[in-house]
């Protein structure tokens, strides 16, 4: 009995991981497909599509773009949400839990209705569509999680320390950036690296706000209007290859330590 | 009661460390929320909008087939969705939490949610190479002889569905191993000291106590699912569109802010009643 439990329990196990996995492996098997269309029969390896991918100045160019916006747009939502944290964890202010949820709202309203809103009063102010519009929508996507995070890890037993380092002579910005932030900094890099995730691998905001300059997402879905195409499995998993990568480092040097320090 | 000058001081300061974060939100989210909630009570004329109230894109909603069909898309597709997600990971869950020896969990958890790291639009098209007419699934039956005609996988419902299930299945495997690995050994103990077999404590006690975090998980799963635009637009064809789906088509060719805005106020009421509904269950658990 126990032993007919194992084996049902791993063969089940072994059919859900296929159905996880064989996606992942038809996109990367078939990026080496030695001709035009991704799928079977594999009529030999060549890498040129990779070649295509990396030749190709629009997809690098939105790759750029990417960075830039998940980058620039993480760190602006980390910042505001550590101010908003610091005044809601350290001070008394008046209707916090009304003012709390709202910043923290913007998470249970779906993209596709946060990018709506935007571009709809965007047309009204006739400010146009570009990389600054679509950071401005994932620094509202983020801003929420990076609060959350961040508030979440202001404990009561840093007050000590602050208040020795003002006792000191530290300024208020002194104590923020020299005391409370290194303090912190195990979770405000894993809000900034969360966010970044979520940044990269946004769509809808940054399909409806952007317009001459797009990010990757957004390109990789116009490459989908010619149908099947190795090109785009190069692209794919290029991606996977440099999202696990990131997940490797994220959890060497953020995770890890944080969870030995605590 | 006056504040002393140094009360007010603090005061001051704590406004000017709240403030940038709060007018973000409120600037770049509140406002345009609450213009789009105006916009769904306007009209248009042509292209361009007009601010005259009136109700008629909500009848509209509800009059014209082709919008209100898009809702009961969304809700069948979700429901199967949901329920088709939690049957399929719990079991991985329960599998990775007991049977996998503890220093493995990590790992197996690990690869259990690693193709969360193609980007969504890529796992989307993912899918397609396997679901696809000449694609992986239907040549290999054709090939093993089990089908001489290939199966319709994709631009269709079953595509879009496997396709979220695919994304559900990673996503609540995570959230109900959380949930398993938290309850204490002690209550199997007990059933198993009252003489209960490994079925009964299963469903009699390890079931019921993760119930909750079992719907939590699928509330999750209906508000991310009910509000996708990419799944269902790449694996599902175009003969039966989700709500997502009908609110972008507005946007295109007809530019139609107005209905678009309706109709995301509808999608929004859909998951704030989901939202109470699990809430409300979640507390009549407790007590």
């Amino acid at each position: 009995m126990r032993r007919l439990t194992a084996a049902l329990s791993a063969l089940y196990a072994g059919l859900i991981y296929l159905f996880i996995f064989l996606p992942v492996v038809v996109l990367v098997l078939f990026s080496f497909q030695d001709g035009t269309l991704p799928v079977p029969p594999l009529n030999g390896l060549t890498l040129r599509w990779y070649e295509a991918v990396l030749s190709d100045g629009k997809l690098m160019a939105a790759l750029g773009n990417s960075l830039l916006v998940a980058v620039l747009s993480s760190a602006l939502a980390c910042l505001l949400g550590f101010l908003a944290a610091y005044a809601f964890a350290r001070y008394r202010l008046p209707a916090s839990a009304l003012l709390r949820g709202l910043l923290v709202a913007p998470m249970t309203v779906s993209t596709l209705i946060i990018g709506l809103g935007l571009l709809s009063v965007l047309n009204v102010t006739g400010l146009r569509l570009s990389l600054v519009t679509v950071g401005i929508g994932h620094v509202v996507i983020n801003l929420p999680l990076c609060f959350a995070v961040i508030y979440a890890s202001m404990g009561g037993h840093q007050v000590n320390i602050e208040r020795a380092a003002r006792d000191l002579g530290a300024k208020d910005w002194q104590v923020m950036a020299l005391v409370t932030a290194p303090m912190l900094m195990p979770s405000i890099l894993a809000a900034f690296f969360l966010s970044v995730t979520f940044s990269w691998d946004e769509f809808i905001v940054a399909f409806l706000l952007s317009r001459f300059d797009v990010t990757l997402p957004v390109e990789i879905w116009s490459m989908l209007r010619s149908g099947l195409d190795p090109k785009t499995n190069a692209v794919g998993s290029l991606v996977f290859l440099v999202s696990v990568a990131f997940l490797l480092v994220m959890e060497l040097a953020v995770f890890r330590k944080s969870g030995r320090s605590s | 009661m006056t504040a002393t000058p140094l009360e007010r001081a603090e005061r001051r300061k704590a406004w000017a460390f709240a403030l940038p974060g709060l007018l973000w939100t409120g600037l770049f989210f509140l406002v345009p929320f609450a213009y789009m909630a105006m916009l769904s009570f306007w009209t248009r004329q042509g292209r361009e909008v007009v601010a005259t109230w009136t109700l008629d894109n909500y009848v509209a909603f509800f009059e014209k087939a082709h919008l209100f069909k898009g809702l009961v898309v969304s809700l069948e597709i979700t429901a199967a969705v949901t329920v088709i997600s939690v049957l399929l990971a719990y079991p991985l869950a329960w599998i990775i939490a007991e049977r996998v020896p503890k220093r493995w969990q990590r790992f197996a958890l690990i690869m259990a949610i690693l193709p969360f790291w193609t980007s969504y639009v890529v796992r989307s098209y993912s899918w397609l190479l396997v679901l696809s007419k000449g694609g992986v699934v239907n040549q290999a039956l054709l090939w093993t002889g089990l089908l001489s005609e290939p199966l319709e996988l994709s631009a269709n419902r079953t595509g879009t569905i496997i396709g979220f299930v695919h994304f559900f299945v990673m996503l609540l495997t995570l959230t109900i191993y959380a949930n398993l690995i938290q309850l204490s050994p002690n209550y199997r103990r007990a059933a198993a000291d009252l003489g209960a077999n490994a079925f009964q404590t299963f469903w009699h006690v390890v079931l019921p106590l993760t119930l909750p975090g079992i719907m939590v998980g699928a509330f999750l799963t209906f508000v991310l699912c009910i509000g996708d635009y990419i799944t269902p637009q790449i694996l599902g064809g175009n003969n039966e569109l989700v709500l997502p789906q009908v609110i972008m088509l507005q946007l295109g060719r007809r530019a139609d802010f107005p209905m678009a805005a309706a109709l995301s106020l509808v999608l929004m009421v859909v998951v704030t009643l989901a939202y109470v509904a699990c809430a409300r269950w979640l507390k009549m658990e407790r007590t």
